[in-house]
C-alpha cells in the first residue's frame, strides 16, 4: 500500500486508509526508536528543508529528530533570521532552497493555505507543519494515534476538544482525523472562541466543561493562544481557568476515568493544572514520543513516492 | 506458469534435521547463541528449527528473534512498489552473542547485507552466521555465502524459488516456478 497523496497538506485531503497506513508504519518506527541505536538508513539520499516561518519549538525538534533518525540530510530555516524580513516572497524563498536539490519541505507558516499554495508551484513534497489557524495534520495524527494506543480504538469514542477552537489548527485537524476514524467530537470553550461554522463540520458545541467531561472518553485541552488574541475573547485568564480549566478536583468528581491530552506547550494553571498534567490519566508525554514515530512514518511514506511524481 | 518440485516434505524434513545437527556441532547447548529469523519468510524456517532443536535434540531455552530489514534495504524508492515493514521482535541482548541469521532463500545477498546493518542497532554480536534452506547459486550481487545450506539450486533470473510451509500453505514443499 502507499499513500493516496504526494504531500501532507491537511487531514482533509487524506483518506481513512492513509491514516491507518501511517499508524501501521508508525508502529514499526516506535519499535525502532526504542532500540539501542535508533537510526535507520532509509532516507540517506533524501534532503529535507524545515522551513519555519513561525516560531516553534517542539514541532520543529520532533520533525528534525524524525528526519535524522531516518538518515535524511536536514537543513533548517527560520524566517526571523532570513531574507523574508527583507521582503522576499514565499515562492522565491522556497525555490532558492529547492535549487539546492531539496526533495521535501516541512513548512510552518502563519498564513492558512500556504502549504497548498506551495504544493502547486514547486516540485518537492510538502509536509504542512501548521498553517495559521487552518491545519496541523501531524499533530492530529499523533493525537489520534495516542488515543488508539491508550484506548485500543478510536472508533466509537467520545472526544471533547476544550479551549480556543477559533485560533486552533490542532482543533480543526483533530476534528477531521477523529471523525474519519469514527469518533464523536464535541468542542467546548467560551462562545467567543468557537467559530460559527463549527457545527457544519458535524461536531456539537458545549459551553459547560463539566457536562462535556461527563460525556467524553478523552479530553484534549488546548493551549490558550495569547499571541493570537488581538482582541479580548474572555474577560480574564482567571475567569477562563475557573470555567474551562481542568483541575484535579473536577477530574476526581467525575465518576469515571478520562484520558487527558494537551498538544503543548502547557500554560500550567491556566487550561490544566500541574497535578492533572502529571497524573496517570494524562498522556501528554506519550503524545510527544508518538510525535516522532508519526512524523517518521509520514516522511518515510512520502519519500517513497518522490520518484513517482517526478515522472 | 509451470512449477517443478525441488524438495518434497520428506526431503525438507531430512534437510531440517541435518541443519539442526550442523548447528549443534558448532553451537553445542546454544548458551551463547541466538537465532534470528529474517522477516518475512525466514521466520517460519527459524521456528521449525527451534522446535526441532528443542523437541528432537532436547536443547532448552533457545533464544529466537525476528528481524525486519525493510528500513535498511538499499532499494528504497527504486523497487517501483512501496516497501512494507514487518515486525521486529528481539527481546534479548545480541551484544557478544553468536548470532545465526535464518532465511528461506539466499538470492542476491542484498537482504543479508541489510540484516547485517540492522542487527547492529541491537548491539555488536561476537560473530554472525547465515543459515538458508535454499542457496540460489550464481545469482549473488554481493560477496555473501551461507554457512549452512539445505539445498543448492541453479536457477535462471526468470525463475522463482517458492518455499511453502505447512503452517501457511498447507504443505512442506519447495518449488521452482517458471513464469
Amino acid at each position: 500500500m502507499e499513500l493516496s497523496v504526494n504531500h501532507l497538506l491537511g487531514i482533509k485531503y487524506i483518506t481513512e486508509a492513509d491514516i491507518h497506513l501511517i499508524f501501521e508504519t508508525a508502529d514499526h518506527f516506535k519499535e525502532v526508536i526504542n532500540r539501542p541505536i535508533k537510526k535507520v538508513p532509509s532516507l540517506r539520499d533524501i534532503t529535507i528543508a524545515n522551513l519555519f516561518f513561525e516560531n516553534s519549538t517542539r514541532t520543529k525538534l520532533s520533525f528534525e529528530l524524525a528526519e535524522k533518525r531516518l538518515s535524511a540530510d536536514v537543513i533548517n530555516f527560520a524566517s526571523s533570521s532570513s531574507s523574508v524580513s527583507k521582503g522576499e516572497t514565499l515562492i522565491d524563498t522556497v525555490n532558492n532552497i529547492l535549487s539546492m536539490k531539496v526533495d521535501m519541505v516541512v513548512m510552518r507558516h502563519p498564513n492558512p493555505g500556504a502549504g497548498v499554495f506551495l504544493s502547486k508551484h514547486v516540485k518537492a513534497s510538502i509536509v504542512n507543519a501548521g498553517d495559521g489557524a487552518h491545519e496541523h495534520p501531524t499533530q492530529a495524527l499523533l493525537d489520534a494515534y495516542s488515543i488508539l494506543e491508550k484506548l485500543g480504538d478510536v472508533a466509537g469514542k467520545n472526544v471533547v476538544i476544550v479551549g480556543d477552537i477559533l485560533h486552533s489548527r490542532v482543533a480543526l485537524s483533530n476534528i477531521f482525523a477523529l471523525q474519519k476514524l469514527g469518533a464523536s467530537v464535541k468542542v467546548c470553550g467560551p462562545r467567543t472562541l468557537i467559530p460559527k461554522y463549527i457545527e457544519g463540520l458535524g461536531v456539537t458545541v458545549e459551553t459547560n466543561l463539566r457536562k462535556a467531561l461527563e460525556w467524553c472518553d478523552v479530553a484534549n485541552m488546548l493551549r490558550v493562544q495569547n499571541e493570537r488574541m488581538d482582541i479580548s475573547y474572555f474577560p480574564t485568564t482567571r475567569e477562563y481557568t475557573q470555567q474551562f480549566g481542568l483541575n484535579k478536583s473536577l477530574l476526581d468528581s467525575l465518576n469515571k476515568e478520562i484520558v487527558v491530552m494537551h498538544p503543548g506547550p502547557i500554560n500550567r494553571g491556566v487550561e490544566i493544572t500541574s497535578d492533572v498534567a502529571d497524573s496517570k490519566q494524562s498522556i501528554i508525554l506519550e503524545q510527544v514520543q508518538n510525535g516522532v514515530a508519526i512524523r517518521m512514518a509520514v516522511i518515510y511514506l512520502l519519500a517513497s513516492k518522490i520518484d513517482h511524481h517526478e515522472d | 506458469m509451470s512449477q517443478k518440485v525441488l524438495l518434497n516434505a520428506t526431503e525438507i524434513s531430512i534437510a531440517l534435521n541435518r541443519l539442526a545437527c550442523q548447528l549443534i556441532e558448532n553451537h553445542d547447548d546454544f548458551s551463547n547463541t541466538v537465532l534470528i529469523g529474517l522477516q518475512p519468510r525466514g521466520i517460519y524456517l527459524a521456528e521449525r528449527l527451534k522446535s526441532l532443536l528443542e523437541n528432537e535434540y532436547n536443547i532448552k531455552n533457545i533464544k529466537l528473534g525476528y528481524l525486519d530489514i525493510t528500513f535498511y534495504r538499499d532499494d528504497f524508492r527504486r523497487s517501483g512498489k512501496p516497501l512494507e515493514a514487518n515486525k521486529t521482535n528481539i527481546d534479548f541482548i545480541v551484544e557478544d552473542k553468536k548470532v545465526v541469521f535464518i532465511d528461506d532463500v539466499l538470492f542476491t545477498g542484498r537482504s543479508i547485507r541489510a540484516a547485517l546493518t540492522a542487527v547492529q542497532s541491537f548491539g555488536r554480536p561476537m560473530e554472525i552466521e547465515l543459515l538458508t534452506l535454499i542457496d540460489r547459486r550464481f545469482s549473488r550481487h554481493l560477496p555473501i555465502q551461507p554457512d549452512y545450506r539445505g539445498r543448492q539450486v541453479d536457477a535462471i533470473n526468470g525463475e522463482k524459488v517458492k518455499v511453502c510451509w505447512k503452517e501457511n500453505e498447507g504443505e512442506d514443499a519447495v518449488y521452482l516456478v517458471k513464469s
